[in-house]
């Protein structure tokens, strides 16, 4: 076991643990963002940069700080280890950059993209971006791509985390490599065709960060604040299928059936194509109740009431409190506001 | 004139054949450590050498040969990283196209001391009749049994492969070497782990220049300490330096280290000075991914003291004032040179050769690529000037490899020394756009 302070907290987390894993334990605001680290996903990590947290002192041992800022989804913790990640200034700023970089080739067509609502890089720039931009130059382009009848890959918007790479990589053996080109004019290459064939396809769009690769079935159907998350299960007759999936409902209507996330986006459990694609009727499936969505994300602005805060319990905040709920109220306030 | 250990011959006729190359002294070392040395005295001997890697970090080659982990009954691997192709930098080339057999001498007597039975010589694609060259040399020696099963009776044996690259700069990183080596995409690996532990095919590994390992011969011939007699402090030895740019003389020279910069461009054993009569503008003295420095600090220290050519002294002053030996890629620019078209001309190789691995790097690259065309074609702003400081800055320190930092340090080196320059093209776009236009203002020094 290693013990490190994580933002002047304490955990402690077996040997091996990457930081940010620690970081989760912790969990709330502390954890550092992450696109393109994915826990199932064996060889992810380290490429967006937008982990990087500062190792104020390595180790009990050696406590010296490390020079440079760390990927924290793949550097792992030693015994004594202390790390800042939202109470240091540099972290922060270099955060900036790293929104400020990724979203200079980004189209922000978010107005018209899927993944929108959803999207680790909107909730990304959102909490540690600034608004304007300092690019003038053109964006990078590129025609969009069907990877087969079910999947659209559109390049311009993706940031190359590498994730449905390695999601490739995991599901098949023959295949190697998806990346072609180099550079910012790398892309998601052909090669990620030859592996539609495989019942686990589909996967790769719920593993993007982004709206790059879209659900054919579900492209420009709906806007997913206005559909309804419900977790779900059936007897998949392909064995290495859970069947474990979130279906995600306007009215009656199945429109999308994905796999189940986590807090951090991540998805528990593969499924397959005939649950993502063919499944669509509420018949074909044992429902289970609506699935856990963040409070603070968009999804569930429409599904559930707003929480009601006892006046009694607001008695007890302190001024500053009460005065920035006041100006900036986040919630209903039971007795006062009505 | 200083010593050569390393071209002493390498005019002599015939040199690349094993014959002319063994008259005149060759595969001494290699008897020398097999047959009187334990591998660990080898070891030794580098160490005592003072030996700095001359691939550009100058990181100590017997500190890094004593990292290698070597667990029971699992290979170790030697790897020469011949990829050049640092900009400004082709040592390395004339060292193997010229010597092939020093390099793989080098390679028999290094292989020897980490316990290596197969090593690797990782050649640059467009290199490829050094290749030629190479695997001629080879066959040379294993004809000659400094190769292949049991060399010299002494119950060791090795295997030496050359491999080309495809063409890409990202591949001299040495984990994407490693990465290319094994048949996969050029990425570099994300670190720890390091190669000394998880190298090629996840082995230890330890991955050297071609001047490092070429040194290795003339270490164990005269002995460390003999070597370390040569050179400045910490900067033992000597060091091949391929001096291109607005000189008389370029050309490859062998110096020994501690040769004043100002002796190094203007005596006649050298450079012989600028061409065509003018005057000194700046100097890129390691290759195209160090800082740039102006005439008056790259002759003298900031301190006022003479530079000399050493690790420690092109890096005095840190980077506000100093820059680094790298790999020896010394290019020198006269009055006419105009410095933010060189600065983009450096800006679009680093965007060209950027894998595209992180964020910072690949989005990086291309927007100060892009902000240096628009300057260099007078359609800039002021604005612009602190927006490229800005990106080399959210660049550099935050990538996985240092490629990211070679792209960052000339854009920021150029803007710190030569602003008037850049500022003068956004107040003058017709003169500074005009064919053959140079800014001849004074440099910011500190």
């Amino acid at each position: 076991m290693a013990k490190i302070t994580f933002d002047g907290i304490e955990v402690e987390v077996p040997d091996g643990t990457t930081i940010l894993n620690a970081a989760r334990q912790i969990g709330g605001s502390v954890v550092p963002p992450a696109m393109c680290y994915y826990t199932p996903l064996k060889g992810s990590g380290g490429k967006c940069r937008a982990c990087l947290v500062k190792v104020s002192a390595g180790s009990t041992k050696d406590p010296r700080p490390m020079p440079k800022l760390v990927a924290s989804c793949i550097t792992t913790v030693q015994d004594g280890m202390v790390v800042e990640n939202t109470i240091n200034q540099q972290v922060l700023d270099v955060r900036k950059g790293i929104v400020e970089m990724l979203l200079i080739n980004h189209p922000l067509d978010c107005p018209v993209c899927d993944q929108a609502g959803e999207c680790s890089l909107q909730d990304f720039a959102f909490e540690h971006g600034v608004s304007t931009t300092r690019y003038e130059e053109e964006r990078r382009t590129f025609e969009k791509i069907d990877i087969g009848p079910l999947i659209q890959l559109h390049m311009t918007r993706c940031i190359l985390c590498y994730r449905c790479v390695y999601t490739a990589d995991q599901l098949t053996p023959e295949r190697v490599h998806g990346v072609l080109g180099r550079g910012d004019a790398s892309e998601i290459g052909t090669y990620i065709e030859n592996i539609i064939d495989n019942e686990f396809s589909g996967n790769v769009i719920d593993v993007c960060p982004v709206g790059a690769l879209t659900d054919k079935t579900f492209r420009f159907k709906q806007r997913v604040w206005f559909t309804k998350p419900v977790n779900a299960h059936r007897n998949c007759e392909n064995e290495k299928c859970g069947g474990r999936v979130t279906l995600w409902y306007k009215g009656k209507d199945v429109l999308r059936v994905t796999a189940r996330k986590d807090e951090y986006g991540e998805v528990k459990e593969w499924i397959c194509n005939t649950c993502r694609f063919d499944k669509k009727e509420t018949s074909d499936w044992v429902l289970e109740g609506p699935a856990h969505i963040n409070r603070a994300s968009v999804i569930s602005a429409n599904h559930y009431e707003l929480p009601v805060v006892n006046p009694q319990v607001l008695a007890d905040l302190p001024e500053s409190t009460t005065r920035e709920l006041e100006r900036n109220p986040p919630l209903r306030l039971g007795g006062i506001n009505g | 004139m200083g010593r050569k250990l390393l071209t002493e011959h390498i005019n002599v006729e015939g040199i690349n054949t094993f014959e002319v190359y063994r008259k005149h002294g060759g595969y001494r070392s290699v008897e020398k450590a097999l047959k009187t040395m334990t591998p660990d005295e080898v070891v030794e001997e580098v160490k005592k050498s003072g030996l700095r890697g001359r691939g550009g970090a100058g990181f100590p080659t017997g500190m890094k040969w004593s990292f290698l982990a070597k667990p029971e009954g699992v290979p170790r691997y030697l790897v020469c990283n011949a990829d050049e192709s640092e900009p400004g930098t082709f040592k390395d080339r004339q060292l193997m196209s010229k010597l092939p057999h020093l390099l793989i001498e080098g390679m028999i007597t290094g292989s020897y001391a980490l316990g290596a039975r197969t090593s690797y010589i990782y050649i640059r694609g467009e290199l490829l009749y050094v290749l030629r060259i190479l695997e001629k040399a080879i066959a040379e020696a294993y004809a000659a049994g400094f190769l292949g099963k049991n060399i010299l009776g002494s119950g060791y044996s090795l295997d030496l492969h050359v491999h080309p690259g495809a063409g890409a700069y990202i591949c001299g990183e040495e984990t994407a070497l490693l990465e290319s080596l094994e048949g996969k995409r050029g990425n570099p690996r994300n670190k720890p782990p390091f190669p000394a532990v998880q190298g090629l095919y996840a082995r230890p590994t330890v991955v050297n220049n071609v001047e490092t390992i070429a040194a290795v011969v003339p270490i164990v011939n005269e002995g460390g300490d003999e070597y370390a007699k040569l050179g400045v402090g910490k900067s033992t030895g000597t060091k091949l330096i391929s001096a291109c740019g607005h000189l008389n003389k370029p050309g490859i020279y062998e110096i020994e280290l501690g040769v004043p910069v100002e002796e190094f461009i203007y005596s006649d054993e050298y450079c012989g000075g600028i061409w065509k009569g003018r005057d000194l503008k700046a100097v890129v003295a390691g290759g195209s991914s160090v800082p740039i420095l102006p005439k008056e600090l790259i002759l003298k220290t900031a301190a006022g003291e003479n530079r000399l050519m050493t690790y420690e002294s092109l890096s005095d002053g840190g980077f506000v004032t100093g820059t680094m030996l790298g790999s020896g890629g010394f290019i020198a620019m006269d009055e006419t040179t105009c410095i933010v078209k060189n600065t983009w001309n450096f800006s679009r190789f680093y965007h060209h050769e950027s894998c595209g691995q992180c964020s910072p790097c690949r989005e990086g690259t291309g927007w100060m690529e892009k902000v240096l065309h628009r300057l260099e074609h007078g359609h800039g702003s002021m604005h612009d000037i602190d927006l490229l400081v800005s990106v080399a800055k959210q660049i550099e320190g935050n990538t996985i490899c240092p490629l990211g930092e070679a792209a960052a340090w000339p854009v920021a080196a150029a803007v710190r020394h030569f602003r008037h320059e850049f500022e003068w093209h956004v107040t003058n776009p017709k003169e500074a756009t005009a064919p053959g236009a140079a800014y001849r203002g004074a440099p910011v020094l500190a």
